[in-house]
């Protein structure tokens, strides 16, 4: 039979998490475990998830390449789609096809400092990226965690930052542009956090994720610490209907988000960035 | 070109068609425009017309010539024999425990014929062969309808003002891949085949050889197609100037009603619709063609990325012009002027980018 990139495959939720009031992970597995078996991908690639009769939607795979277990996906509800997700439970039933895209450059990265840096809440494409660093800890340098948020209660998973903060050779910065009382952390934008960042710029990989204006500040933070544009990589978000390259609500430019991000290298993308309407 | 078949004969060509098994589609006049539809007769197809197009402008004119093919070309490009305006995906049933279970609805054409392509219009086909089949990821729609089609290209023999295929290197001749190829003259067609199956019919048809003048006039008549009053800049720079003040002066005069992008031969966007059973078991997936005009298309949670005409046509036209020579190695536009022609602002690309670049 030829492939057809279009038609889902039927997955059973195994397991779900309620993160935060609006944050839930839904634990995956395929029905047919010989599909399961096959199933291969890379840090920062994402899935279709479709809801019978509701609809799909592009969520990033949150879980670990090598757990070839379960694939997680940790959804923020926001709209149609992902509010009936959120009414899903355990057993019920799913369709999924992927994994689309380009990931993160981890294989580049080995060796090297990683800096992860991300802005507004839950940031799921830079978490999976947390637990890949930290079950290899050994194969990467410095892990320098920083993450923004608006106010100090956007901040979900602050135990999860606190186990990161613990681990070795690993830098937690948080920073909220309102802080409240009992906030141990830094106030104002997560580009200030960079200053305190130790890391070398001759030898790191910046990673992304978070709204457009953020990217942009941080990037030209990293640039003026002596990161080069090569090194610092973005994951982009834009409308999207089939994940193949076929639609066209994801081009970006001269690419398709889905077929060519959503993670880029900077120099990729950079004439665009900021530039309103695309 | 060394074959002649008589204007007298064609009817031979569409019995061949029907005796191997093909549904024949050809230009006929449909609400005072040319379109591709079903095609039984010769008589159905329009003879002595002659387009005459312009800025929001496309009228067919009676002439009292014998040419059938003697207009640029009409409002439909071949597009939806292809790439369907609307088509189902797939379906899904949900059993009792919650189950789903998938099914592609694959199209299953009948052998289709298409007569008088144009060569704009199959430069357009093999560029969206090249979106959809030869990308990383094959789409087994088109690909199911692309398999169904035989091309019968036709020359052109009268640009109108709006053509521009010269300037994009796409026409008047057909150079792209086709099973037969006519070039038509009073009498009747110099025909050649460029492909097995254009083989096999032709020798079915009672050809004689082309003589030298018969190849001469046709030629002739060709070269009266490249006289073209519009040219389209090899590679505009348009990425360089996406602040440039005409793009509001553009976006002030266009009605955002996508009229472009459905007559464009190469425009691909669609957009995915899940439409359930009122059983509320039985859901199936479709696609629609779908444009960077409509609001909803760049929407994502909460905000639209482009909300006004401005932005869509930008856009448009940088995607069109700029974008898909780092997506595909080339220009999106292969010279048609349809565009043009049924923008009802008059909204004329060429024209536009002669102001941006
Ligand atoms: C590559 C990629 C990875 C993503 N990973 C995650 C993730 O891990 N977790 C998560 O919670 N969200 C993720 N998103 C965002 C998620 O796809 C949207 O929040 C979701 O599509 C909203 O759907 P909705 O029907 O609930 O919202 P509505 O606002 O009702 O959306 C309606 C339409 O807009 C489209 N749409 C809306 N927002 C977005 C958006 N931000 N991006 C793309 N299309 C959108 C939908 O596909 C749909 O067609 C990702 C998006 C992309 C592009
Ligand atoms: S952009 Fe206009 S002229 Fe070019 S191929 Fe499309 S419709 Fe034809
Ligand atoms: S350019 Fe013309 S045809 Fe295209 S959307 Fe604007 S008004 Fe409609
Ligand atoms: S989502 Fe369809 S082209 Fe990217």
């Amino acid at each position: 039979m030829k492939s057809n990139d279009y038609l889902p495959h039927e997955v059973q939720i195994v397991a779900r998490v309620q993160e935060a009031p609006d944050i839930f992970t839904l634990r995956l597995r395929f029905t047919d475990l010989a599909h399961h078996a096959r199933y291969h991908f890379d840090a920062g690639q994402f899935n279709m998830l479709y809801l019978h009769g509701v609809g799909e939607v592009a969520i990033s795979i949150a879980s670990d390449p090598k757990d070839t277990h379960l694939i997680d996906h940790t959804v923020r509800v926001v709209g149609r789609v992902t509010k009936a997700l959120a009414q899903l439970q355990t057993g019920d039933y799913l369709g999924l096809r992927g994994p689309f895209g380009r990931g993160w450059p981890m294989a580049a990265a080995q060796g090297r400092d990683v800096l992860l840096i991300t802005g507004g809440l839950g940031c799921a494409p830079v978490v999976s990226v947390v637990h890949y660093v930290l079950r290899r800890r050994a194969h990467y340098a410095r892990l320098i965690i920083m993450q923004g948020v608006k106010h100090t209660h956007d901040l979900i998973w602050r135990r999860q930052y606190d186990t990161w903060a613990a681990a070795p050779n690993t830098q937690v910065l948080l920073t909220a542009d309102q802080t409240g009382q009992g906030w141990p952390f830094n106030t104002g934008l997560v580009t200030q956090l960079i200053a305190q960042a130790q890391f070398d710029p001759a030898n790191a990989v910046a990673m992304l994720c978070g709204p457009e204006g953020m990217m942009r500040a941080t990037a030209q933070a990293l640039q003026e610490r002596g990161l080069p544009d090569h090194d610092i990589w973005l994951s982009m978000e834009r409308n999207m209907h089939c994940a193949v390259g076929h639609c066209g609500h994801c081009q970006f430019g001269g690419s398709f988000i889905c077929k060519d991000g959503p993670v880029y290298p900077l120099p990729e993308i950079s004439h665009l960035l900021g530039v309103k309407g695309f | 070109m060394n074959h002649f078949l008589a204007r007298e004969d064609f009817p031979h060509l569409l019995r061949a068609l029907t005796q191997a098994g093909y549904d024949c589609v050809g230009p006929q006049i449909r609400q005072g425009a040319i379109v591709f539809d079903h095609l039984h007769s010769v008589t159905q197809l329009p003879q002595g017309f002659q387009d005459e197009q312009q800025p929001a402008h496309y009228r067919l004119q009676q002439t009292d010539s014998p040419y059938w093919f003697d207009w640029s070309n009409g409002a439909s490009a071949i597009k939806p024999y292809t790439f369907a305006p609307q088509e189902n995906l797939w379906a899904v049933q949900r059993d009792q425990s919650g189950r789903l279970r998938f099914q592609a609805t694959l199209p299953q054409p009948q052998k289709t014929a298409i007569i008088g392509v144009r060569a704009c219009d199959l430069a357009a086909l093999t560029l969206q062969d090249q979106h959809f089949l030869h990308g990383k990821h094959v789409d087994p729609y088109y690909q199911a309808r692309r398999e169904s089609l035989l091309l019968i290209g036709v020359n052109c023999t009268h640009a109108a003002a709006t053509c521009f295929c010269v300037s994009t290197g796409d026409g008047p001749e057909i150079r792209q891949p086709y099973d037969l190829l006519l070039s038509e003259i009073a009498a009747g067609f110099l025909l050649s085949s460029g492909s097995t199956a254009g083989a096999t019919l032709a020798a079915q048809l009672p050809l004689t050889p082309a003589s030298d003048a018969q190849q001469h006039t046709a030629q002739q008549r060709m070269q009266a197609a490249t006289q073209q009053q519009r040219h389209l800049p090899a590679k505009p720079p348009l990425f360089a100037h996406l602040n440039h003040p005409h793009w509001q002066t553009v976006g002030a005069r266009c009605l955002a009603c996508g009229n472009c992008t459905s007559v464009c031969p190469t425009c691909f966007c669609h957009q995915a619709l899940e439409i359930p059973d009122l059983d509320g078991d039985t859901s199936r997936h479709e696609r629609r063609w779908d444009s960077c005009f409509q609001p909803g298309h760049s929407y994502i949670h909460g905000w639209q990325i482009r909300s006004n005409a401005t932005d869509y046509y930008r856009q448009w036209l940088t995607h069109k012009l700029a974008g898909w020579h780092e997506q595909f190695g080339r220009s999106g536009c292969t010279g048609c002027g349809r565009c043009i022609s049924w923008c009802p602002a008059g909204i004329d690309l060429t024209a536009e980018v002669e102001q941006l670049g």
